[in-house]
Order: C-alpha cells, then structure tokens, then sequence
C-alpha cells in the first residue's frame, strides 16, 4: 500500500514520519513513534482510552487516520509532564488515588488538562461532563473528580505564586 | 524505641500507591505495549451465526495476501491435537470450530501476518460455508421436548444440561413449608453481564525453537494456573513455560480463564518459530470471552407471624453458553450460590440448580464477586425485600429479625461464619441515610404524585478461597504463596503468588510486611505475575489475595523474623528468650535501651552470623486459609423515578463496610467505590443480550453501556470494623463487596418506589422504558431474552 510521508509535531518536537494512509492514528503514536502510554481500548470512540491533545484539544486516536494529523501538534500523555516535573494532574491523580488499573489514566488525564486550560476551576459537574467521554472501569469516577480539583488547586496556586 | 506503624507505611497507614509512578507517565507495561523482534500478529476469524454447521472453510485466497505467514484452521489444530481444550469445569470447549459453531463470535480460522492490518484483510478473505441451524438463547428453550442438541460432540450427551446440582436439607425444608404461616414467591431474572475490562484480552506466544523455552505474555489474573494449564493442554513441559502477567488493564474475572486466543497464538508461534502477538478488540471481547451472571431464580420463604423466617428454598436455572467453562471451585457446580442467605438464621433450606447449553459465548466467570455470589446475593435481598413489602414489615426491621447475632455461626445451606456485627453496620447506614426522615418524606412526596424510594442490601459474603479441603480448581488446591528476602542494607524483595489488575498489591502487601517487620514500605519491591520468578499461587480473583497471599505474606515475615531474633540475640550476648520485640527492633528485656534493629539483623544476616546459624534472610510461606473471610456490606439507596418517564435518579448511596482490618483505607476506599459503580452499571444500563437467531445485542460500547461520570452517583462511604478471627492481620477481602451487594439496592429502591402499584420486580436493567412500563401498565417486567420483536 501507498506509503505517504507526514510532518507532525509530537510533544514539542518536529517530526516528519512515513505512514500508510489507513493507519490509525492511535497506532501510528504507539507502533511508528514509539509510544505506548495512549491505549486502545474500543475501536469506537466510546471509551476515550486512545485519548490525545490534537492541537490542545481531545480527541479519540482511534477514530482518526494518522495522516489526518499531517501539519498538526499532538500531545500524549508522555508530553503532559517533564520527566523531573509531573503536571499537576498527574500529582493529583497519585495524591487522589485517581487510578487503579491505569489503562483509562493517560486518556483521562490529558481531557482534565484540557479542561483545566478552559475552566481551571471547575465544579464537580464541569469535570463529570468533561470526562464523560473517558470511560474508566475501576474507580466509580470519585476519586477521579477529587484528582481533578487536586490539580486546578494546585495550578491555582502556582498561577498566584508567579503573579507575586 | 518501636518505629511508628503508620510512618513506616504499616497498617491503616494511606500510603500512596507505588505503581502510579510509572502509570500516570504513559510507562505502564500493558501486554500490547511489548514488541517482541521478529514478532507477527495474529488475527482470529469468528462466527458470524450463533449455531450453524460448517460446510467448508477455504483459506487459498488468504495465504495469497502478501505477508500472512499462517493460516490456521481447525483441521490445522486437529492435527496437533488442540482443536478441542479442557474446561475449568471438567467439560471440553472447542478452541477452533471444526464439526460446526456453537455462538456467535466463535473462533473459526486465524492469519498471522507480518501486522495486524494484513491478519484482518487476510480473515476477511477466508471464506467460510455454513449451514445455519436453529438457535437457542435461555433455559426454557434448552429445555423444550424439541430442542436442537447443541453439545452432538459429546458421547451419551442427549440433552442440553451441562449440570444438576443440589445441596441443603429437602425433607426437613418441605416440612417447614406445609405448616409454614405466610409463603413469599419470588422470580426473577439476573441478566447476562460481561465484565469488560477497558483493556481486552491478549498475549504474545514467544516459543524459542532453539531452547524450546515457552513464553507468553499474556492478560492473565492467574498466570500460575495458566502455566499448569498449558503444560497440560499443549503437553509442553512444564519447567519449560513461563507466563508473564505484565501490568493488566482491569480484569473483574473476565481474564481468569483460559481462551482460545491464547492457545491459538501459542500454537502459531510455535509453528513458525517466531513470536506472535494477538491483542482481541473490543467485540471479540465481548461476545467470546468469559460473560457472568445469566440466570433465572425461583425462590421461597416460609415466614411466620413474627416475621422470622423460618425456611428456604431456591431453584436456579443457569444459561452457561455454548461449553460448561465456568471458573469455579471443583466441588460447587454453581459457584457458591449456597452463600445466599448466609447472613439471616434460616433454619432449614433447600437450593437446587441446573445449568443448560445454549447458542452463546460460554465462561460463566465471577464478574468482580467470589464464584457466583453476586447472583446469591442479589436473589436473596430481591426476595428479602419482597417478603418485607409483602407482609407490610419495615425492610431494615425484617433484617434486624432474621440477622445471625452469633458466630462462628453454620449457615442454612452448610457454610461457616467467622463474624460480624450485622446490626451495627445496618443501624450506621440508616442513621447515615437519615431512614426515618426519609420515609417521611417518601410518603409525603407520593401524595403529590413524586415516587421516591429506599432501597436497602445487607450481605456476608465468602471471600478469599479455599481452604484447600474444600476448594480446588482442576484439582490444584486454593492457597496462596509469599517469599520474602532481606538484603543486607534491610531493603527487601516480596514475591507473592497473586496478581493485581489495579487491586494496588504492590503497595498493599509492602505495607504487611512493614507491620510485621516494621521496615518501611518503601523499602520494599513488591513482585508478582512472572511464574519464573514468584512462588506458585492461585491468582487474583473473587477477593482472596489479602486473605490468601496476604496472610503468607504476614506468615513469611514472621518466619523471618524469627531468625532476625537469633541474630539480634548474637549480636546483643543474650538469650533468645531475653529478648522483647517491638515494630522494627529486638531489645533485652530488662535493659530496653540495649536494642537492635530488624536492619541490623538483616546486615548481621550476610556479614556477622552466628556459628551455626545458616547466613541469609528470607523465608516463604504457603498460606490454606483454615476458612473463608466474611466480610459484611449495608447499603442503602434513595431514587426519585420520573413518572412522566420512568428515568430514576440517585439521591443519595450510603455504604458501610465491615471488611475487617483495613491494612491502606486509601485503597479499600478505593475497591468500594469501583465496585459501587460497576453495580449502578448493572442495574441501570449495562446490557448484553441475544435475538431470536442468538445475535448478540451489546457486542460493543456504543450498545454496551459503561456508565461514564455524569451518571455514575456519588457515594458516601463509611465503616465498622470486625476483626477476622482466623487472619493473620484480621483482614477480609473487599474488592467485590460493593459490587456483589450494591445492584439490589438500587433495584429494591427502585421497586420501593413503584410498589403501591402493585409491581414486585422488574428484570435489570432496569431501564427508564422498563420502569415506564411497570409505572402505566401496573404489572411487572420481565427481561430475559430473546429480547421482544426480534
């Protein structure tokens, strides 16, 4: 099959890659880039496993062709934080026993940091919304919620330690 | 001084979990995330029909595909003799159909290829003849005069009954009825229900022609009895086979089992010396592995004047699919459906069951409950609270009268009570609830034509098999294993038999260690699923690695710690018997200043032993529980239901747990509110059933409904704590309690509600057009398939 060459810029860096044009972009991020902290968990955009920033926003990975995301910025969970410095939502996730299995977590945390981009102090209702397309099998969601406002306070309160 | 027990991580202490680290960075080992060199993909094709005979399979035009490597057949596996696999229920299930299929979804072919792109187009071009042949989907049809034969591969199979199996006293139990004051009835239906892990099932099969050492990474709960299994299956040595349970996304009984897939893709690499990984999608998860539940109750109780029950009888008729492959213990046939009732004194009972071969996916697994008490648990509060509404008795005041007060107590159908304080947990939840209040309210609202109702769920429930006398699986006893090594700094190695899927056991059973040891929990790698290097265990499943593998894990540091004594002895010149233990360190008695630390034992261990004494520090431990632990649940639901349209909405969920010591209350926290909402998905939404021709309705997430955090309520946890009698830390199991007692409190809420109409049950789901119907036609809904008009 015709193979086409695409440039994407995946965590911060520019990449140009080789992909066939049927290739999921789900598997494109876990089998030609290498990256196996985004899922898959149902082939139907229902469960949110495959969850990515497209541009900043989420989207499900296995509904949309690698080639899709040619002259785009994806962000996966691998991008969230810094090795040496976890984004807030990953500190609340761990503080807030917000994960058992782990298999929804990397998904779930990159649609709390997009939320917490546009509302970063959301009430109990903002994020049940916002993730109610991240299905998570485990938790029964409260300790999810609770990681959620763990982190806007903590974004908060970095927010009020640079404007002072 | 002693180190302090919750700042060495030690019990009750809410130590954050260690295996977030690398999961909330993306660098969780899944089994899909290895990449093996040189390894192929495997694909499976299945059966589009639930029961049809197999004409011919044509696999010419799939080979032509460039880069398929293999096409398997069952005339392939027939070869090597794997066409057909032996079941945990000693029946036989068909890992490839040959003769003709048996549900939809079953494995026909398979294509390796150099990726799973090309398996897939190469599946698509296998073309397959059938011969359609009616299908069956529940009990009564199995049961009919005229019904198809299902299992015609089975010798003296003249019929569709996979089993009968009956246990309590019948003659005694008739007797009660004949003079009994008031006969409650009721039937109902427990639908199928599919665990559904978020991660499907999969393995990679890595079979090394040059050492013939077997690999196989694989989603497994139980990688030890996989490991025997395949020894057995395949014929493979067993030294020689080493299962690699990497870490699992969920697993609530669904990757128990032995499937198809893996004994297929084992095949497969063996045969083209390479590894070869399959991972299944979501439908081939759902209508070919393990489902749960399926079964239709009948049950009765005889009351008298008081409201004290005097006698049970129950008859089950279980749909196990198309082959008997229920994971259960050897002895019990319906898992430990005799639990039912155990936390009322009934004194006399009867329970009977049949299970049936039908036109669908066959497993029968404990979906997040101990072998079947989920289904035990729901029958009994469902007829609970029928009995209660029927002789007009208060639902929390018919409990209080029935509950066992004393313990160790033998229970109706035979099984043994360690202990409890049912009463307190009850009296907690309503006044938690605020029930009185409630009531009041409930009765105030139905004048204005608002249906409100309370629904309430008490259990005890068996966790944590065996002991061996009595629980076996293919005749390997249940027990659980630990090993425990000291280096010489005092940082230390855990091995356990079981497996977490998310349960947190690497911090869990680190903690154990810290209580008995007092060295912290961070100072301890705990390691499991990898049978080349963890002790022989059972697994992870019906809550039993806290009372199995946690209490060898207690048992194995106390055997450490018996020699760390005979060190500290040596190293402070005294006896033995002069020495006093506290968390962490040995000290003379009469001079409790002069001390060592468990840290220094451990260094003395390697650099300083005495004559005589063997050097090192580590010990194991095989732990049979002497009976099951006994945890007990109340909870309490309050709905309002939306007459105009049957939609109900949870007000309030209180749970109180009584499930022993709480060894990381973050955690146990953590289980109950994770099982709390797989019973909301049960009785609200989640639904998986069959047509007139056995298509499976609910065969992915867009008809399978997983309720997501905007309709999953809040809960409101609270606990009492009853001490195990017979655990090493008074720890019970947990993991499933909420998932076992939670479904009737919301479905009695929901009846509570609607009762004053003159309807006793709807069938779960309990759907918004279901709850309608019972509202507008006063009559009562039934939901057991084939689904109506199809």
């Amino acid at each position: 099959m015709e193979i086409k060459q695409i440039k994407v810029t995946v965590n911060g860096e520019p990449r140009i890659i080789e992909v066939e044009p049927r290739l999921l972009c789900v598997h494109m991020i876990r089998e030609v880039l290498g990256m196996t902290g985004t899922h898959l968990g149902c082939d139907t955009t229902s469960c949110g496993a495959c969850t990515v920033l497209l541009d900043g926003v989420p989207v499900k990975s296995c509904t949309l062709f690698g080639i899709q995301t040619d002259g785009h910025e994806i962000t996966t969970v691998e991008g969230l934080g810094r090795p040496s410095e976890l984004h807030p939502v990953q500190e609340g996730f761990k503080e807030e026993h917000g994960l058992q299995c782990g298999f929804c977590t990397p998904g779930m945390m990159l649609t709390a940091a997009a939320l917490l981009e546009d509302n970063p102090d959301p009430s109990d209702d903002d994020i049940r919304w916002a993730i109610s397309g991240n299905l998570c099998r485990c938790t029964g969601y409260q300790n999810i919620i609770n990681s959620v406002k763990w982190a806007a306070r903590k974004m908060a309160a970095q927010r009020t330690a640079v404007s002072a | 001084m002693a180190v302090d027990e919750l700042s060495v991580g030690g019990l009750g202490a809410r130590v954050k979990r260690v295996e977030d680290d690398r999961l909330i960075r993306g660098k969780g080992n899944f089994t899909d995330d290895f990449k093996l060199p040189g390894m192929l993909h495997m694909e499976i094709l299945r059966s589009p029909h639930a029961h049809a005979r197999i004409v011919s399979v044509d696999t010419t035009k799939a080979w032509a595909i460039p880069g398929v490597h293999l096409v398997l057949t069952g005339e392939l596996m027939a070869q090597r003799n794997l066409a057909w696999m032996p079941t945990l229920s000693y029946d036989t299930q068909a890992v490839m159909a040959m003769d003709k299929v048996r549900f939809q979804g079953q494995e026909v072919a398979a294509v390796v290829a150099d990726d799973p792109y090309i398996a897939k187009d190469a599946c698509e071009a296998i073309e397959v003849v059938y011969e359609s042949l009616p299908a069956i989907v529940n009990p009564m049809q199995a049961k009919a005069p005229d019904a198809p034969l299902i299992r015609d591969d089975k010798d003296g199979q003249a019929d569709n009954v996979c089993y009968t199996w009956e246990v309590g006293d019948k003659s005694m139990t008739d007797r009660v009825f004949e003079r009994a004051e008031n006969v409650v009835k009721l039937d109902c239906y427990y639908p199928r229900s599919h665990p559904s892990p978020i991660e499907c099932c999969g393995c990679i099969a890595d079979f090394n022609p040059a050492t013939a050492k077997l690999t196989i990474y694989m989603t497994t709960q139980a990688p030890h009895i996989i490991r025997t299994a395949v020894a057995l299956v395949a014929e493979l040595p067993e030294h020689m086979i080493r299962i690699i349970a990497p870490d699992i996304g969920g697993g609530f009984g669904n990757k128990v089992p032995v499937y198809p897939g893996y004994v297929i893709a084992t095949l497969a690499s063996i045969l083209v010396g390479r590894p070869v990984k399959w991972i299944e999608d979501k439908t081939g998860n759902l209508i070919s592995t393990g489902f749960a539940r399926d079964m239709y109750f009948h049950g009765e109780l005889a009351i008298d004047r008081r409201g004290k029950i005097e006698g049970l009888r129950i008859h089950v008729d279980t749909d196990n699919g198309a082959f008997f492959s229920d994971a259960q213990p050897t002895k019990f046939k319906v898992g430990l459906m005799h639990s039912a009732f155990a936390c009322y004194d009934i004194p006399y009972g009867h329970l009977t069951s049949q299970g049936h071969y039908t036109n669908k996916a066959p497993g029968g697994v404990a979906y997040r409950c101990s072998f079947r008490v989920t289904e035990a648990m729901f029958f009994q509060e469902r007829l609970i609270a029928a009995a209660a509404s029927d002789l007009g008795i208060d639902p929390a005041e018919f409990r209080r009268v029935n509950f066992v007060r004393e313990f160790p107590w033998r229970t109706t159908y035979g099984m043994l009570l360690d202990s409890g304080d049912y009463d307190k947990c009850l009296t907690l939840a309503l006044e938690k609830l605020g029930y009185e209040e409630l009531r009041k309210e409930q009765a105030a609202a139905r004048k204005e034509g608002r249906y409100i109702g309370i629904g309430i769920s008490t259990m005890t429930e068996p966790l944590g098999a065996g002991n061996s006398r009595e629980f076996d699986i293919i005749g390997i006893k249940m027990f659980d294993s630990a090993e425990l090594r000291i280096h010489p700094s005092g940082k230390a190695v855990l091995k356990i038999g079981s497996k977490t899927q998310g349960q947190g056991h690497e911090t869990t059973f680190a903690q154990i260690v810290a209580h008995e040891l007092g060295i912290p929990s961070t100072d301890i790698l705990v390691q499991h699923g990898d049978t080349d290097n963890t002790p022989f265990g059972m697994g992870t499943y019906a809550s039993r690695s806290t009372p199995t593998a946690g209490a060898a894990t207690s048992m194995a540091s106390r055997k450490v710690r018996a020699k760390a004594r005979k060190l500290a002895a040596h190293l402070l010149e005294v006896s033995e018997d002069d020495l006093e233990w506290e968390l962490g360190r040995f000290y003379v008695r009469d001079a409790p200043q002069r001390g060592v630390t468990i840290q220094d034992c451990a260094l003395a261990a390697y650099t300083n032993m005495p004559d005589g004494l063997e050097p090192g520090l580590e010990n194991n431990a095989y732990y049979d529980p002497p009976n099951m632990t006994w945890p007990f649940a109340a909870y309490l639901a309050a709905v309002e239901i939306d007459p105009e349209t049957g939609v109900w909405e949870v007000l309030r969920f209180v749970a109180v747990d009584d499930c022993g010591v709480r060894i990381n209350p973050m955690i146990v926290e953590g289980q109950i509110m994770g099982g709390l909402a797989e019973a909301f998905a049960m009785s609200n939404m989640q639904f998986i059933t069959f047509d007139s021709s056995g298509n499976c309705i609910g065969a992915n997430y867009m008809d399978y409904l997983i309720p997501t955090a905007w309709e999953t309520p809040k809960w409101e946890l609270h606990e009492v704590v009853t001490p195990c009698p017979h655990h090493p830390i008074g720890a019970k199991g947990v993991g499933e309690c909420a998932t076992v007692g939670g479904p009737a409190a919301f479905v009695n809420a929901v009846m509570d509600a609607v009762s004053h109409l003159g309807v006793r049950n709807i069938d779960m789901p309990v759907f918004s057009g279901r709850v309608w119907e019972a509202i507008t036609q006063q009559h009562d809904v039934s939901g057991f398939p084939p689904l109506a008009g199809h």
